[in-house]
């Protein structure tokens, strides 16, 4: 198979651009425009999504993993090579598209005509804008009956200060006037600033497993060129590798002889875990180091849940699995856990709530397992003051995932919790119903703004586990889905946190104790009495629950005994099957978990660890 | 003890579950020759030399001729010794019993008769879907009293939607005044499929309070022993020594034999060559049934041998249904190796439940205390674990 040759595009004739926008608004309808418009898939109407490879993603219509395609296009007679970064579409993503990002030199920000500018479009707008890019506005979906592009394009001047004029308005799904796009793309963004020259300098801003080949590792090249038998270090892990591979994707991997400044393509070097090609990553020549590309992090999770099997059986299985899925996925942490109730299992940390669900939606749909995902989690901190204790972990700020972890209070001088900025783009209709709810989330405004007439940006501060758990089905719900919301990691605060425990008859179970706001406790402990009192099975004495605070009481719920629990007929016929069920109930007596003397059947803890699917 | 089925009701009561058939018309000659020759071949087949009792159920056996009762009886004596003072009940529902198809019955060799009243308010029977009217129950009640003095029972259900503890009450003492020396009463069991159950469900009827249906039984268990009866099964409360005596064959693990469509059995099949009591089954529906019996003389549907583990199971989750429990000599039967002390006299859940006073072990055996019976199901499977683990 001829390689391609690469040489024949210098930097002039290159452009390196993405397409940022809200959730369903039409990016991907647009790559798919642009890749059939150049010729780079054939023009059928099974092109839908193309780039979006994963079930997952075309049926959440959202883009998880990064793709990028290069597209060759003539204009006025100069054959150009644009390189298309697909990006992930949704906050939770953020560091994977700033990386993303910094490969461009421009984007194409695509708003939908009748939407206009949502939460999402906001946020990618300033990340684009912090990086420095061009930025085209394209208006889609206008020939949708509701499309009004004049109002979208005053509230792009309004909020991103770019004149109407440079708006193009398309409609991506008929293909009018994307090929004006194509051109605006090669009039307004400027070829990438880099010399063939120099050594090299790779950015790598994704990668992906394939079982025979390894590592397939997404770079954009800053400078020098890359070929087959060279050898390079990562900047980072300071391993080293000899290049087996390098080639374009158009979409599907095109092997070429070089990759040089300015492209953008993939590279297989002998790497075998995707932990060793980390976004955001530099790769050089041996012996040649150059300055590593800024913005370089080490994922760090937000949300956190514990994953179990349905049955203790399925572990091993279970295992493999996420093995499997996580050679995919650099961006999960995965520590292994265990619970009383619910046997062997893991704490997995995820960039966000769509990453924990879609990554359990590929559990699913790839791997077909089922599990047990508890309810999410945040990271707490605790900066200790009893010296015992800072020797103990060797530093004097800890970070708490499992309540079990939880320092006393008189061994802490403060207690920290994760916050996020949220911002929130409503219709104005709805204002007060989300500001309470706001209020309700122990969340503090930040900023109001009106977009236009009727549309209403909101920033608020929240401590980020005030809304992992309903906070988007809630405001979807009071705003008749109508609000939009998009969040982004804002650092820790002090917060008066307790740990609330639960008691059966006195006596503590550890895997409902949770870490709590002080202010949200009471509330939360009538709750979870209510939810056990329906839960656990009646005995023959009465049980008393009770959520409590160190010593103090809190919340209280009584379960009454059984008084009559015998069957009324059990002649020649009954007795068959009433022996069935009693088998089958002392069988189940070996799964029961023995808090004192009440039994609480396995069953009943995974109903109320378990995460509400809602969604 | 032979347990006769007929399978046939005119109507299907809105809480029945059952093993019974709503026809047109019933073929009584056929019905009646397959079950005549399905007693003989499974009286012969488990060689038993003596039987304690017969017992008529269903559907409605009321509902059969006296000469189909006869005929089957007539069977039974052929194939095995019918001593005469052996318990012959028969199950009759008020409506298709005038005193003089009860003398019939009377004549055919019944001695005992367990009246279907359900309940003694119209509304409640309507809810129930009887066919009869309360005063019609009573009437019946009394003709049969009349030809079986001492030996009639009546059967009441409680726990019904919408049904007050003191509604209960006075129907309690409604049934006092009419009754006999044996009562069953049974707490309503919404089953799965049953008109009742449904309309539960759907929310068009309560669902009948827990607690309450616990202070029903606790009543009702007080006012019939104040009355001089024993409390002597979850269900069943005999005065004067009225007992019945097949239904204890069931709580003792006694040998039975089911005849006739979905009958249950437990018995030894000696002539074959079994040593080993068995749980059997017929086939459910009629027509099958038939088919089978005449070409095979009996439609067992199913035979399954129970081992000694799940014979035990069975003695004790049925023995200690009983206020009398499970006798040393009647667990040695089945357990000659290990007594009851040494199965549940260790250290473990029977002790405990002991201490807790729902239980008692000692020289007489095993058998729950008057509370404990209330919440036998409570604690059977602590009890089935630890046999099974011993």
């Amino acid at each position: 198979q001829e390689k391609l040759d690469m040489s024949t595009y210098p930097v002039e004739s290159i452009r390196n651009f993405s397409i940022i926008a809200h959730v369903d608004h039409g990016k991907s309808t647009l790559a798919d425009r642009l890749l059939e418009i150049t010729g780079t898939i054939s023009k059928t109407d099974r092109n839908k999504q193309v780039l979006d490879k994963l079930q997952v993603e075309r049926e959440r219509g959202i883009t998880v993993k990064a793709q990028s395609a290069s597209l060759f296009y003539n204009h006025e007679g100069i054959n150009y090579l644009l390189n298309l970064i697909d990006t992930p579409g949704h906050v939770d993503f953020t560091y994977e598209v700033s990386r993303s990002l910094s490969a461009c030199q421009g984007v194409i920000l695509v708003v939908d005509a009748n939407e206009g500018i949502q939460a999402q479009t906001v946020a990618n707008f300033y990340l684009a804008f912090e990086a420095q890019l061009s930025i085209i506005p394209v208006i889609n979906k206008i020939d949708l009956k509701n499309a009004d592009p004049e109002r979208v394009e005053k509230q792009i001047e309004k909020l991103f200060d770019i004149p109407a004029d440079e708006c193009i308005r398309i409609s991506a799904k008929q293909g009018t006037n994307v090929e004006k796009v194509l051109q605006k793309i090669i009039e307004k963004i400027p070829p990438p600033q880099c010399n063939t020259a120099d050594p090299l300098k790779a950015l790598v801003f994704d990668s992906s497993f394939d079982h025979y080949r390894g590592v397939v590792a997404n770079i954009a090249l800053f400078g020098g060129e890359i070929a087959k038998g060279q050898k390079i270090v990562s900047a980072h892990t300071k391993k080293r590798y000899e290049v087996n591979e390098v080639g374009i994707l158009t979409p599907n991997e095109q092997p070429t002889r070089k990759l040089y400044a300015g492209q953008v393509g993939y590279l297989i070097a002998g790497m075998k875990e995707v932990t060793e090609a980390l976004i955001g990553d530099t790769l050089f020549l041996y012996k040649q180091p150059v300055e590593p590309l800024p913005g370089f992090k080490s994922v760090k999770p937000m949300v956190f849940a514990g994953m179990y099997p349905i049955d203790q059986t399925e572990y091993n299985n279970l295992k493999s699995a996420l093995e499997r899925l996580t050679l995919n996925d650099s961006s999960v942490t995965v520590h292994r856990d265990s619970s009383l109730a619910l046997g062997a299992g893991w704490r997995l940390g995820f960039l966000g709530l769509l990453h924990m669900e879609v990554f359990n939606q590929r559990l699913e749909q790839e791997y077909n397992m089922s599990v047990i995902l508890t309810a999410p989690t945040v990271p707490y901190k605790a900066v200790l003051s009893s010296p015992k204790l800072i020797k103990e972990y060797g530093k004097n700020q800890i970070t708490i995932i499992n309540p079990a972890q939880f320092p006393d209070k008189l061994s802490v001088s403060e207690y920290l919790e994760p916050t996020v900025l949220g911002t929130i783009v409503t219709p104005h209709e709805y204002i007060g119903k989300i500001i309470t709810l706001c209020q309700d989330r122990r969340a503090v405004q930040k900023d109001m703004m009106y977009i236009d007439e009727n549309r209403v940006i909101l920033k608020y501060l929240f401590p980020l586990n005030e809304i992992v758990v309903d906070f988007y089905d809630a405001l979807k719900s009071l705003s008749s889905g109508y609000a939009s919301f998009d969040y982004e990691d804002a650092g820790y605060q002090s917060a008066d946190l307790i740990k609330m425990d639960i008691l059966l008859n006195g006596n503590p179970v550890e895997e409902l104790a949770t870490i709590i706001h002080n202010d949200k406790a009471h509330a939360a402990g009538k709750l979870l009495c209510e939810r056990l009192k329906e839960t656990i099975p009646r005995q023959l004495f009465e049980i008393a629950i009770q959520a409590a605070i160190g010593k103090k009481i809190i919340a209280r719920e009584t379960l009454k005994a059984y008084r009559k629990n015998v069957v009324a007929k059990c002649y020649g016929g009954d007795i068959t099957r009433r022996m069935k069920l009693l088998k089958r109930q002392a069988e189940g007596k070996r799964l029961m978990r023995k808090i004192g003397n009440v039994e609480v059947p396995r069953d009943a803890f995974i109903r109320i660890l378990k995460r509400e699917t809602g969604k | 003890a032979p347990c006769p089925q007929w399978p046939y009701c005119r109507k299907r009561c809105s809480y029945c579950s059952f093993n019974t058939y709503v026809v047109p018309a019933v073929d009584e000659a056929a019905v009646r020759a397959c079950l005549v020759r399905e007693a003989r071949t499974l009286l012969r087949l488990s060689q038993v030399h003596s039987v304690t009792s017969v017992f008529f159920g269903g559907g409605t056996p009321s509902l059969a001729s006296a000469g189909t009762v006869a005929a089957v009886l007539e069977a039974v004596a052929g194939a095995a010794h019918l001593p005469a003072g052996a318990e012959v009940t028969l199950e009759a529902n008020p409506s298709s019993t005038s005193t003089r198809r009860l003398a019939g019955f009377r004549a055919a060799g019944v001695n005992r008769l367990s009246m279907g009243v359900q309940s003694l308010d119209d509304a409640e029977l309507r809810m129930l879907g009887r066919e009869h009217t309360a005063a019609q129950a009573r009437k019946a009640v009394e003709a049969a009293r009349e030809l079986f003095p001492g030996r009639t029972s009546i059967d009441l259900i409680f726990g019904l939607p919408r049904q007050s503890l003191d509604a209960w009450a006075q129907q309690l003492e409604a049934a006092l005044r009419l009754c006999d020396d044996h009562i069953s009463l049974y707490q309503l069991t919404l089953e799965r499929g049953t008109a009742l159950a449904a309309q539960v469900r759907g929310g068009a009827l309560p669902e009948p309070p827990q607690d309450l249906l616990a202070d029903m039984y606790r009543t009702a268990r007080h006012v019939l022993v104040a009355a001089g009866f024993r409390h002597y099964e979850v269900s069943n409360f005999a005065r004067k020594g009225a007992l019945s005596t097949h239904n204890l064959s069931y709580w003792r693990a006694d040998q039975y034999i089911g005849v006739g469509p979905g009958a249950h059995g437990r018995f030894v099949p000696r002539a074959e060559g079994g040593c080993s009591r068995e749980a059997r089954v017929q086939t459910p529906e009629p027509g099958a049934w038939m088919q089978e019996v005449q070409s095979r003389g009996h439609g067992t549907r199913s035979r399954l041998v129970l081992n000694p583990l799940e014979q035990l199971q069975e003695l004790l989750a049925l023995g200690l249904r009983t206020d009398e429990g499970i006798t040393q000599e009647r667990w040695a039967h089945f357990s000659p190796q290990l007594s009851l002390q040494a199965v549940f006299g260790e250290p473990g859940e029977a002790r405990a439940l002991q201490h807790e006073g729902w239980l008692v072990l000692d020289s007489g055996g095993l058998r729950c205390s008057w509370a404990g019976l209330a919440v036998l199901d409570s604690l059977l499977p602590d009890l089935l674990w630890q046999l099974q683990r011993r």
